[in-house]
């Protein structure tokens, strides 16, 4: 397509990997003046890290960027602020301490001196005004009084809203995730009225007839790279399910799982309902089963793990889970690893009635536990009795799985726990988790990679804390995935 | 459906209502230890009672003011107190008997403050390890100056700790004069507004472009002003210095400023709130204790106890903010 307008943003093969992870791996994406994109794709596609390099918060690797003209060898916040360029995070970047105006001041600058309280909270309730009549909100109000929904409005007036330097692009992503439909049709025809006034925008949302209706061009990401960009009227849902999913032939399968028979053969070992289900489905898994939980990240599978958790320490009415847990992290520095112990303690954790001699714990057992699952695993080191952190991430990892196996869990509770973690290591921790569900453990398996649930007997997928699908072995595939977590989203 | 749309709005009057009243309870927790006060011993509200029951409130209002800007910043000043005694021990000696080398120590106390500041901050270093060397550091630079409880502040010094108003006590003036710099400062002028999100939100500001090494290097040159000031106040009060002198006021400040309505992180602070606090506190540490007739003995666990209880108090009133 000859762009007729001016190009304002020209990105060529932008790279960026974190550890093992390639976030972006040779990502072209270019944007015009008053033009509105948007970046459609699945978890981890890369959109999120591709916005962070145009706003400068993340140094790509490799690649090169034009922005305004201009090749960027240094690109920064600050350089990327000083052309103009706004964004509106998912994590909501506002003050809570602070008032609304005090929070608009923050992002400008130019105002300061006498009555700048004044002047900021003009600024913000004139843009309030416009964007979202009848807003409710009051420049003199603290953030953290506010509502999510309306805290969500102020940042997207704030980055509207114009003191010194015109705002020429502004990146939204997932900016209606806490809006209601009314506010957010509100925000989709200023975002027109934006662009038709010679602003650009960049639209993120998972929503995907917002993006179809509100913009000019889609693009549409996957395994960090866009693989295809058109303009808006080409594309309908089931091109754009398609192309985030990609059709690709069904893969032979993993070798043979533990055959599951019809329900009710085997022994139900969790059954709950999640919090915000609002129909009467419910979570039940089996005994030897693999269970995948999937949808979006943070839709409410990691919640259904700590419900199972707490279940099954403080029995409740809505959850039976009959046999112990562990849970396997996946934030493996945040919730998993004991960073000053060893090895051998960060495994035998889980274990300590095992250890027990007289009143005291036995290192000997403890020594003997570690170190036959160092066999077992391939934990790669010489000695168990060095710190964790000597280890890399997927072996990590693996302590972390073998602290879950060498417990007496019998329910296995898996939160994401491949984020991160190189492919060799994923493999043998697959055969792992099938060698034991067939001796008859039972697996919870939170997974944001469509990949991962082939592993899996079953999976449910979920949408806003609830599950909206089951999907039974053979539908197992990203296309069906991807169809149940957007299905019915207007 | 959104689940902003699911959560009903929250109830708007309550809400306020509730605010409010956390926003008064340093005022309230006040008025109940005058009111204690007023009915254990009427004598004492007076232009006189009050001007010797609020005697030390002076320093322990500035010191809590100092430790607020470092509340401020989520951090927290273990080192506030023997700061003061230090001060305290150089305005007795130096300031008096060698102005300009009182006056140059005072400003160098001001820059390692700002130092200390930026040390926290680029080296990435818990506060709290950082000050509490530093309060080993202060108390012995004190007791090199000072061996020996002793010195004489300087005349002038004396001259306006003994200040009296017409009508108001001093104490009472001065309270509101720190109260009233501290709110303008940060609450109302632009870079306050800064200084604060720094604590609320430290990523959003960096990337909205502020410095958080100025930032924080502020808020802790704030911090050792009036750091000087309550030391100075409080040897203008005491007339003579000793090392310890200031010991307590390290926990005194952080009290004061909880009392206030400060939260420990957040960047959540009320100048107004901490003077309010430091005054309570100095009412309630030793004039109503005396009234009651609690032995000099019981005294500082009394001062516990109460300290408790207004605590407790306002953390009832937000959990219930919090409850929608």
């Amino acid at each position: 397509m000859g762009d007729a307008r001016a190009s304002l943003v020209d990105f060529v093969g932008v790279e960026k990997s974190y550890g093992a992870v390639q976030a972006l791996d040779g990502a072209d994406f270019s944007l015009g003046a008053g033009e509105c994109v948007g970046v459609v794709g699945h978890n981890g596609a890369g959109k999120s890290t591709l916005m962070h390099v145009l706003n400068g918060g993340v140094t790509p690797d490799r690649g090169r960027l034009v922005v305004a003209g201009a090749e960027q060898l240094h690109w920064t916040s600050a350089r990327a602020q000083a052309l103009g360029l706004r964004c509106v995070f998912q994590e909501l970047s506002l003050c809570p301490n602070l008032t609304v105006a005090e929070n608009a001041r923050v992002v400008h600058p130019a105002i300061y001196g006498f009555g700048w309280r004044r002047r900021a909270g003009r600024l913000i309730l004139d843009k309030l005004d416009e964007i979202f009549p009848g807003h409710g909100v009051r420049p003199g109000d603290l953030v953290q009084d506010l509502t999510i929904g309306r805290r969500q409005m102020v940042e997207i007036a704030r980055a509207f809203s114009v003191s010194d330097a015109a705002a020429r692009l502004v990146i939204l992503d997932e900016p209606t995730s806490s809006l209601d439909a009314h506010t957010a049709a509100q925000l989709l025809a200023h975002v027109r009225r934006s662009v038709e006034a010679g602003v650009s925008c960049v639209l993120i949302s998972h929503i995907l007839g917002e993006v179809l209706s509100a913009c000019d061009r889609i693009v549409v990401m996957r395994d960090g790279k866009v693989v295809l960009a058109d303009v808006a009227r080409n594309f309908d849902r089931a091109k754009l399910v398609g192309a985030m999913g990609g059709i690709e032939p069904e893969s032979p399968r993993a070798q043979g799982a533990a055959a599951i028979g019809a329900r009710g053969e085997t022994r139900v070992v969790v059954r709950l309902r999640p919090e915000r289900q609002a129909d009467d489905r419910e979570f039940v898994a089996l005994e030897g089963e693999i269970v995948g939980l999937a949808g979006l990240a943070g839709h409410g599978q990691t919640d259904l793990l700590l419900a199972t958790f707490a279940a099954a320490s403080h029995s409740r009415a809505t959850a039976t889970v009959s046999a112990p847990v562990a849970l396997v992290a996946g934030d493996r520095q945040s919730d998993g690893v004991f960073p000053g112990w060893s090895i051998a303690n960060n495994i035998g954790v889980r274990s300590l009635k095992k250890f027990r001699s007289g009143p005291l714990l036995s290192g000997r057992l403890e020594d003997k536990l570690a170190n036959a699952w160092r066999e077992r695993i391939k934990i790669r080191t010489p000695d168990v009795h060095s710190n964790i952190l000597s280890l890399s991430g997927g072996n990590q990892q693996k302590a972390l799985f073998a602290r879950a196996l060498a417990s007496d869990a019998r329910i296995m509770l898996m939160d994401d726990p491949m984020r991160g973690v190189d492919f060799g290591t994923k493999l043998e921790v697959y055969d792992l988790i099938r060698a034991e569900a067939a001796r008859g453990r039972t697996f919870l398996w939170y997974t944001t990679e469509v990949e991962e649930l082939k592993n899996c007997d079953r999976a449910y997928v979920f949408r806003n804390g609830a599950i909206v699908a089951e999907l039974a072995r053979d539908e197992l595939n990203e296309e069906q995935v991807i169809h149940s977590s957007f299905a019915g989203v207007a | 459906m959104s689940v902003a749309a699911a959560v009903p709005p929250a109830n708007a009057s309550g809400a306020e209502w509730r605010r409010r009243l956390r926003a008064a309870l340093p005022a309230l927790s006040l008025a109940l230890v005058i009111a204690a006060i007023a009915w254990l011993n009427p004598r004492a509200i007076s232009y006189f009672g009050f001007t010797l029951m609020l005697n030390l409130a002076i320093p322990i209002a500035l010191a809590t003011m100092a430790q607020m800007f470092v509340i401020a910043g989520n951090d927290l000043d273990l080192s506030i107190g023997t700061f003061v005694g230090f001060v305290c021990c150089v305005a007795a000696t130096w300031l008096r008997d060698e102005p300009g080398l009182g006056v140059l120590t005072l400003i160098g106390c001001v820059a390692l403050y700002a130092a200390l500041g930026a040390l926290i901050y680029l080296r990435n270093l818990p506060s709290i390890v950082v000050t509490l060397g530093m309060s080993f550091v202060w108390q012995g630079l004190a007791i090199l100056l000072l061996p020996k409880p002793g010195g004489k502040a300087p005349g002038w010094l004396l001259a306006i700790m003994g200040v009296k108003p017409p009508f108001i006590p001093f104490p009472i003036v001065a309270a509101v004069v720190i109260a009233g710099v501290g709110y303008f400062g940060l609450m109302r002028t632009s870079y306050g507004a800064i200084l604060r999100a720094s604590g609320g939100n430290a990523l959003a500001i960096e990337r909205a472009g502020w410095s958080l090494l100025r930032a924080k290097m502020t808020l802790f040159a704030l911090a050792g002003i009036f750091g000087v000031l309550s030391g100075m106040a409080l040897v203008g009060i005491t007339t003579s210095a000793d090392a310890n002198i200031g010991n307590g006021y390290t926990l005194l400040s952080i009290a004061g400023v909880i009392l206030g309505g400060g939260e420990f992180v957040g960047g959540s602070v009320s100048p107004i709130g901490a003077v309010l606090g430091a005054l309570t506190m100095a009412m309630a540490a030793s004039p109503l204790l005396t009234f009651m007739h609690i032995p000099p003995d019981w005294q500082v666990a009394a001062n516990g106890a109460i300290l408790i209880i207004v605590l407790a108090a306002r953390v009832v009133i937000t959990r219930k903010g919090s409850d929608r």
